[in-house]
This record gives C-alpha cells, structure tokens and sequence, in this order.
C-alpha cells in the first residue's frame, strides 16, 4: 500500500512535468506560424515551353530531262517543281520548265522559210497539278537496303509559252518517287502536255512528251 | 600558320555548334492504346516493322501529312499515324493534345491562299488569291488571274471583299464585291490588234467547304463588266473551283 502511494507520488510530477513540455511546445510551433518564414521559398512556377513537332509536308526541287514538241524535235527541259502534301496520298504540285525546239522538218527541207524568230522557238510553261500517290511500299537496292517508293498519277492545267503565244495546257502523267532518306526523295516523272496550235495552217491538238528525273527536298 | 589554326579553330566551334543544334529536344509522350505499329514510311502500304507497347515512351521526332515519326527508347525509328497517338499522355500523365487543324481553327482563320481553275467567259482561267480576314465573317482577297483563250489571252487583277455568311460551319454560302483591272492580249497569229488594258468590276457568290486540316473547297461565279474603251461595256460571267489553305 505504502509503496504504491510513493509511486503515485514520483509519477504525479513526472506526468505534470511531461503534460507541460507538450504545452510549451505546442506554443512554440503556433509561435512559428505566426513569424514570418527565415528563408522565404523563392520556387515560381516555371512556363514550360514543349518542344514543336516539326512538320515537313512541303518538297521542293528540281528536275532536268529530254522534252518532245511536236513538229519541233527533241531537246533538253529543265525545271523546277513545288509540291504540298495534303494527305498522305494526295499533293498539289505547281512545277515550271523550259526547253528549246528545233526547225520542223518543212524548214529544214524548204531552206530559207523560217516559221519562228529564235525567241519564238523558246517554249516554257508552267502547271498546277494535283497527284495522287498509289502503290506505295518499298524498293530493294542490294541485299540490305530498302527505300521508300511511291508511283503517283499527275493532272492538272497550266499555261505554254510558246510560238509567241500563251496556250492553255492540260498535262497528264505518271511519276515515281524513290525516298533514299526521309527528307530526300529521287523522282522519275513521264508527262504528257496537250495544247491546241493553229500555227501550221489549221489548229490541231498537239502532245508534247516529256520524261524527266528530279530530286526534291521535304521541309 | 597563325591564319590555319584560327581557321581550323572557327570551323571547330562552328562543328560543335551545329552538332549542339543537331541534339535538339523532342516532344515525348507515353503510349496510352494497347500497341502503335511502326511503319518504315508516312503512309498505309508502307509495312509495320515494329510495335510499341503501352506505357512506353516515345519521342515525336516529325510529321508529314498525318504520321509522325517517332523513336521508341530502344533507338528504332518508325512512322506511326495520327490516331493511334490521339490517346496518348504527357510524360507527367495529362492527356496529350496532338497538334493539328481543326474546324475551330478553320473558323478563327486569319490569312488564306488558294488556286482555283474554271470558265471565263468561254476561256480557261487559272487564278490565285491570298486574303486577310478582318473579322470572321469579312475579308479582303488579292486574285491574280490569267485567261487563255481561243482569240486572245488575258491577266486580270482584283481586289474584292468577301462576306462570309456561317464563317464557323463546314458549309458556308459568301458573297463578293471588287474591282480590278485586265490587260488583254489578241493571239499572234490572228490579224494585229492592239493589246489592250482595261478597269472592270465584279460581283458574285459562291461556296466555302472546309475539307481537312488547313485545306478548303471552294467554287464561286462571278460577272464581270469591263469598261472598255468602245462604245458598249463587255460583260463576262465566270465560275471556277478550287481548293484553299488557311494559316
């Protein structure tokens, strides 16, 4: 009985003891909150800025090859094309070329008539055309590589210049596009440009072949 | 030898430089569908030759059309189309939003370009514009025009303002109001005749459908009166087709 009341009477002022530190400690963190911080958190919210995802749907090039004109032989074209990718198969192209042309046959064999002053046999155009890539897949060059390849079909309305003339052209045609690299692609184009002449006696319809290589660059 | 080292100094900061500019940050998202399939090219016919699996991350390195090209963490590089990566997130787990054009976009559009070919008068007509929109529904176009006909050929340049009447639907009727001038041109070998340039006034109506991404149908007619210099004005009616492009 004794020794229980001695530790009633040690472990009365230990818990008082105890309750008061929890107290003065409480008061010390409501103290805390009340002063401003030491060190202020200097962490603003950063604008994060993510990267752009760069898109390549323009190609733009060059092209060199052999044009016929009919009546006036066959010679060296060259030109350039531009071409955005609407969808994965179909791109509008504008492209441009000149080429030179011979004196027809009638010319050479009459001797000195002459139909065209020699600005005049300087033929040029340009065309807007919308293409449509088929058969896409790849092409195998060796044993270990593989390009992309696409052939597409080609239409559209442009202007000759040509004879003195601006004459209204239709071209038709078919090309092949060989990618070595994602941006870089190889073309292999056959068109053909129809426009009407009148200037040999009557008009008559004329198809002008043309087949060219070009390299074109996606950006 | 002073001059080489500076030289060969130069050339090596320029190389690193371009080689600092060669690493540059993609966008990367987390795959979020069960697999995306790797194509070898931008295109439905070019083979898979691999396939992601959920939960990995990919870098969208470019795109063409609507494939993106991107590099799984294994280093393989593949194009993958638009809607397998519609549901993918943001390394940070928020839906990722893929960049694109929409129809709001088309409805917010500020600046348009087109080319169009049609029927002036009996002859064909090549043209193109650009156009300004100073609102929604109203805008101004620039047109360059060139007709090639049987007898002569033609340029014309206009100015004219557009009112779009639902400039926020697919489908949306306009009207247009302009003038301008053409210079005409008799063909060589007809009989000599002066080329001529003349003012000329337009108005029209035509149709606007927004197809996809930046891309616009739209076919109109115009009539046209020419103020000549003879005695009676000339009246020329023209429609024509095409497609636009908005930025």
């Amino acid at each position: 009985m004794e020794s229980r009341r001695l530790v009633l009477l040690l472990a009365l002022p230990l818990l008082a003891a105890v309750a008061s530190g929890c107290a003065s400690r409480r008061q010390t963190v409501a103290e805390d909150t009340s002063r401003p911080p030491v060190i202020e958190p200097d962490v603003e919210r950063r604008d994060i800025e993510p990267p752009r995802i760069d898109s390549e749907n323009f190609e733009v090039g060059i092209f060199a090859g052999q044009m016929s004109v009919e009546d006036f032989g066959v010679n060296t074209v060259a030109g350039a094309r531009f071409a955005y990718h609407i969808t994965e198969g179909l791109f509008l192209e504008v492209a441009g070329g000149r080429t030179d042309t011979e004196p027809t046959s009638f010319e050479r064999l009459s001797g000195a008539a002459q139909l065209l002053t020699d600005e005049e046999r300087e033929y040029s155009y340009y065309n807007l055309s919308l293409g449509y890539n088929v058969l896409p897949g790849e092409g195998f060059i060796g044993r270990r590589r593989a390009w992309n390849t696409a052939l597409y079909l080609i239409g559209g309305v442009g202007k000759t210049k040509f004879a003195g003339d601006d004459r209204f052209t239709l071209n038709l045609g078919v090309g092949a596009r060989l990618m070595p690299l994602d941006w870089l692609a190889v073309h292999a184009d056959f068109r053909d440009h129809v426009f009407d002449i009148d200037l040999l006696g009557r008009e008559k319809r004329t198809h002008n072949l043309e087949a060219h290589v070009g390299v074109t660059f996606f950006f | 030898m002073r001059s080489v080292l500076v030289a060969i100094a130069l050339l090596a900061a320029l190389c690193s430089t371009v080689a600092a500019g060669a690493e540059r940050r993609h966008r990367e998202v987390v795959i979020e569908d069960p697999f995306i399939e790797l194509h070898t090219g931008p295109g439905r016919g070019y083979p898979v030759f691999y396939v992601a699996e959920r939960g990995e991350q990919v870098a969208l390195l470019k795109r063409r059309t609507d494939w993106f090209k991107v590099r799984i963490p294994r280093g393989q590089e593949g194009w993958v189309h638009r809607a397998q990566l519609a549901t993918t997130l943001t390394p940070d787990g928020a839906p990722f939003e893929l960049p694109g054009f929409s129809l709001d976009d088309y409805a917010e559009r500020r600046w348009e370009a087109g080319v169009l070919y049609g029927d002036f008068g009996g002859a064909n007509a090549i043209s193109a514009y650009g156009a300004f929109a100073l609102t929604p529904n109203l805008s101004f176009e620039l047109w360059v025009e060139q007709v090639l006909g049987r007898f002569s050929d033609s340029t014309l340049a206009n100015l004219n303002i557009v009112h779009t009447l639902y400039p926020d639907r697919r489908w949306s009727p306009y009207f247009t109001l302009g003038g301008g001038s053409i210079h005409t041109e008799p063909k060589a070998t007809l009989v000599a005749t002066d080329d001529r340039t003349d003012p000329l006034a337009h108005a029209g109506a035509g149709v606007r459908v927004y197809l996809t991404r930046r891309f616009v149908f739209r076919a109109e007619y115009k009539t046209y009166v020419v103020f000549t210099s003879r005695d009676d004005n000339e009246e020329i009616r023209e429609w024509k087709a095409g497609v636009s492009f908005f930025f």
